[in-house]
């Protein structure tokens, strides 16, 4: 049974969507790495950022971990602080 | 102390907190705005942050360098909004009994800011505007 997360997006993800959330259905147990794989489907655009992490609860998370449906998730291009 | 704010950074307030009896050597970075970008003139930057996630990587940043070096101080502002020329953008402090280690801890901090903290910066130019880093 799949799940809707909805993932924060910043930066030059969000002008590249046009959105600041967007909703990503995923199949239960589902993992970063098929989080992002859904994410450049439905958003070709990204595929021109140099790299793309994803953040589950406010830490970097690895591509094996798992994805909960109440989990604050965010991608996170390239950082450009300082 | 950690610090994401919309306001301007105060230097002057940042010292006051650094200070202490035992506090041989401050060092403060400022990170600040400049016109250009190889060559092409720049109006000015918008910095945007994950607030909650910046604000807990550069904890990590500031638990890390009191691991390293002994601190007696430390404190990271980081600006987000639109900031215009000569604005300051970052200011690391850091307060030590010598020089050696204020030195070290504070380019440690700021440089770990560059690679771990989301935030991000869009810089404005007078003909176009471009996210800092993000594309090959």
């Amino acid at each position: 049974m799949n799940s809707t997360v909805s993932v924060l997006l910043f930066g030059i993800t969000r002008d590249l969507t046009g959105q600041s959330t967007v909703s990503v259905s995923l199949p239960a147990n589902a993992r970063v790495a098929e989080l992002l794989n859904q994410l450049h489907q439905n958003y070709p655009a990204l595929a021109s950022i140099r790299s793309l992490l994803v953040a589950v609860n406010g830490e970097y998370a690895e591509a094996d971990q798992l994805v909960h449906q109440n989990d604050e998730i965010a991608l996170i291009p390239p950082v450009s602080g300082g | 102390m950690i610090a994401l704010t919309s306001e301007p950074i105060d230097v002057t307030s940042a010292l006051y907190e650094l200070q202490s009896a035992q506090a041989g050597a401050i060092d403060i970075f400022l990170g600040v705005v400049r016109d250009n970008t190889q060559q092409r003139p720049v109006d000015r930057l918008e910095y945007e942050a994950y607030d909650r996630m910046a604000i807990g990587e550069m904890q990590k940043i500031a638990d890390d360098a009191n691991q390293r070096w002994p601190l007696l101080r430390c404190l990271i502002i980081h600006r987000k909004g639109t900031l215009q020329i000569g604005e300051i953008a970052v200011l690391i402090g850091v307060a030590t009994a010598h020089r050696a280690d204020a030195f070290e801890a504070c380019r440690y901090i700021i440089d770990t800011i560059k690679q771990t903290v989301p935030i991000w910066k869009k810089e404005i130019f007078m003909d176009g505007e471009i996210w800092v880093n993000a594309h090959p």
